[in-house]
């Protein structure tokens, strides 16, 4: 009987294959990826057939959540500082450094201006607990919304206002946002929506 | 690939006769891989591919100062309403609304067969020179400025209707904006978002009830 004689073979793979695609597709990754910003909501945008991507800089979102609330977000931390700063000042409120800087790195904000002071004062894990609900109020007996916006204006010039919204958001809520808008006389704004493609006919 | 083999013959040793010695250099990459995958999945969780699509719109100015001269009247045989209720349903009417006649609103849909189809069939002309021109455009006849210049001529020629977005408290953000995407669609280049009326409550209100609102009304 003849043994069949097993070739000793090593089991190593070499790998530098393998590192090179890793490297490609993590390349990839970094080049056209952007972050994630941390909203206080899930806002799921309505489908449209408009391809204009939004810019960049400079952008003053308006986050509307299915239950009427209202959260805004600046791009810029010093324009955030400069805002609250001034908003603060027409409600008669001083910040300490220390506030301004706990609140200079939210994403999202979105506090009545009468708890702001508390709402910084809790730490960060709290402020996410606490912010989902809360919300700028945008009625028209307090409409501390309109303040937020006009300050934010006189802070930066080139701001693009932006609004997205959850798609079951009622109208009425929609509704008071422009109409502040309007009164502010900030009549170009964009709408943020998710893409859907649709054949004319 | 990741080996690099040194051989050690000199020709000197070879003389002396002594082992040839092979040297092997090789660099084992799998631990960079387990990095780059967890770099890799960090990027995928954490980041978003696509940016947002928005929308431009400009919106009329709230200024009370605004004299009834400077309005541009709108022409009532181009001006279509839109009144976008809740459920999901449109009522329309043309030029000036007749509240007498329940029957003069119409409802439709979101769907392709309902608002599209009316929106075409009454911007047909300048659907068709849009479609022309787009032809244009993807055989390269002319350049995207151009084309952008004349579509916007077309959009805002003279004989386009105009159409006029009144929605309801109970209408939801997500039929604005399908109402606003048909007006992209079907190439109206003049649409404006307008507050309702009690006029325009009233007419749905009667068209809803089928005219009996109005009976009661004028009992």
């Amino acid at each position: 009987m003849s043994k069949v004689k097993v070739a000793r073979k090593s089991t190593r793979i070499d790998m530098t294959a393998m590192s090179d695609v890793t490297v490609l597709l993590l390349t990839f990754f970094m080049l056209t990826s952007t972050f994630v910003k941390k909203e206080p909501v899930q806002v799921v945008t309505p489908a449209s057939v408009s391809e204009i991507k939004i810019p960049d800089i400079n952008i003053l979102s308006i986050l509307i959540d299915p239950k009427g609330k209202v959260f805004l977000s600046l791009d810029k931390q010093s324009d955030m500082v400069e805002t609250l700063t001034s908003v603060g000042k027409e409600y008669g409120i001083t910040f300490t450094p220390g506030e301004i800087q706990k609140f200079k790195i939210q994403k999202t904000f979105g506090v009545p201006m009468k708890s702001m002071k508390a709402f910084l004062a809790l730490s960060s894990d709290e402020q996410d607990k606490t912010l989902k609900d809360l919300g700028i109020p945008t009625d028209k007996t307090d409409n501390q919304f309109k303040i937020w916006i006009k300050n934010a204006r006189s802070t930066n010039k080139d701001l693009r206002i932006a609004i997205k919204a959850d798609q079951n958001t009622p109208y009425k809520v929609i509704k008071d946002v422009m109409s502040s808008l309007q009164d502010l006389r900030e009549n170009r704004y964009n709408l943020i929506t998710s893409l859907k493609k649709v054949s004319a006919k | 690939m990741s080996e690099i083999q040194t051989s050690d013959t000199g020709g000197k040793k070879k003389k002396g006769g002594s082992k040839q010695k092979k040297i092997s250099v090789f660099v084992d990459f799998t631990p960079m891989v387990d990095m780059n995958m967890l770099l890799i999945t960090f990027f995928m969780l954490c980041t978003s591919l696509s940016k947002p699509q928005t929308m431009e719109i400009n919106m009329p100015s709230n200024d009370k100062k605004i004299t009834d001269a400077d309005k541009s009247a709108v022409k009532a045989s181009q001006a279509t309403t839109l009144l976008l209720t809740g459920g999901d349903s449109i009522f329309y009417y043309n030029g000036q609304p007749d509240y007498k006649n329940y029957s003069s609103l119409k409802q439709t849909s979101y769907a392709a067969n309902g608002l599209r189809e009316f929106l075409l069939k009454k911007n047909a002309a300048a659907v068709s020179l849009i479609e022309d021109l787009k032809q244009k455009r993807l055989q390269l006849k002319i350049s995207q400025a151009d084309f952008s210049k004349q579509a916007s001529a077309i959009k805002n020629g003279k004989n386009t209707p105009v159409v006029i977005i009144k929605a309801t408290d109970r209408a939801t953000y997500k039929n604005l904006i399908d109402a606003l995407d048909e007006m992209q669609i079907c190439s109206i280049g003049v649409y404006v978002i307008d507050t309702i009326t009690k006029g325009d409550k009233y007419l749905i209100k009667n068209r809803e009830t089928k005219g009996a609102f109005a009976q009661r009304g004028s009992k």
